[in-house]
């Protein structure tokens, strides 16, 4: 299906994957502990983390744009991350953040989780699967309501 | 200008492990995003992995959506795991030493082929269940922590400005009613 890509996709994907990995697992983001002494206000660091991120990508996102118009591997244009809003975003929010606050982990944190040793964050990941799989085997049922909405952002 | 000794002792409560591995870590994880982002045009975020991996077993049209893209998520999960065993090879291990690192406490820590490990002590009955709402939850509400967090919020996109704020605060008042229910850790 993706064989037509530029043989330079995959392996920059995996270097990119990799910092982000480790930025995760420098930050202490891979350890759910750490992620609840946030949620329970005895560490504070965890903004620093998840916005100085935002920053640094955000800068990357207002800059591209007006420097080049595609991406040179795939020539995809440059655009910024933009979802229309409906209820599912709080809907799903909260439900995220139900889960996030219960266990102290997120998707890429519990990739990194993995990679640091972590046998036990296999549960999450497995819960993660059996999550995304039940909300997909319902909604493959229900007509989908969030594809009508604009791109409106 | 004299800093107050206690406003810092306040401060220094607040950042028991300092801000630097925060910060730093959180250039980094901005940093892949925006190395993929170079090259590629794409926002990446981390939880679409899951549907994208499901549509290699099942043929439910809501994964199907992601056989395009299911290859190289594949691919930058792969490169996050990687990078988080970097870590523990490098930092975790102690063979890479900084100021801007500071180890931390919590959990557990185990030797494979001099490789320094660590695992958590949170219970496997809190992952699980948190770990199916994550699925479900990131998904419906179109993004995660990475997407609607890092990418979103780097695209001040007003929807993942709104998805981030309902998480934290839904996970702070999770968090603290389960602290508060004696369950620990």
């Amino acid at each position: 299906m993706t064989d037509d890509r530029h043989p330079l996709f995959k392996p920059l994907v995996l270097v990119g994957g990799v910092i982000f990995g480790f930025g995760l697992g420098f930050s202490h983001m891979a350890r759910p502990e750490v992620v609840l002494h946030f949620l329970t206000f005895t560490d504070l660091g965890l903004p620093f983390v998840m916005f100085g991120a935002a920053i640094v990508s955000g800068v990357a996102f207002a800059l591209l744009p007006r420097i080049r118009d595609a991406a040179p591997l795939t020539g995809t244009p440059y655009e910024r991350r933009l979802k229309p809003f409906d209820r599912n975003v709080l809907v799903g929010g909260a439900v995220f953040g139900v889960g996030w606050g219960l266990s102290g982990i997120c998707p890429g944190a519990a990739y990194a989780s993995l990679g640091v040793g972590n046998v036990a964050i296999l549960w999450a990941l497995a819960g993660m699967f059996v999550g995304a799989y039940a909300q997909g085997y319902w909604r493959s049922r229900t007509p989908a309501r969030d594809t009508t909405a604009a791109r409106a952002d | 200008m004299v800093a107050d000794p206690v406003l810092l002792q306040a401060v220094a409560d607040l950042f028991p492990n300092g801000i630097s591995r925060y910060a730093v870590g959180g250039l980094l994880v901005g940093l892949g995003t925006v190395v993929i982002y170079v090259g590629t045009g794409i926002p990446a975020g981390a939880s679409t992995f899951l549907e994208s991996t499901l549509s290699y077993a099942s043929d439910q049209s809501r994964f199907q959506q992601y056989v395009a893209s299911r290859d190289w998520r594949l691919v930058f999960t792969v490169g996050i795991v990687l990078g988080g065993l970097a870590f523990a090879a490098t930092f975790q291990s102690g063979l890479v030493t900084s100021s801007l690192y500071e180890p931390g406490t919590t959990g557990r820590l185990y030797e494979v082929a001099g490789v320094t490990l660590w695992t958590t002590d949170v219970q496997p009955w809190r992952l699980f269940g948190g770990g199916i709402l994550v699925g479900i939850g990131t998904r419906i509400g179109k993004g995660c922590t990475s997407g609607h967090g890092v990418c979103g919020v780097g695209s001040a996109s007003k929807t993942s400005l709104v998805g981030v704020a309902t998480f934290l605060a839904v996970a702070i008042g999770t968090a603290q009613v389960v602290a508060a229910l004696g369950v620990s850790p």
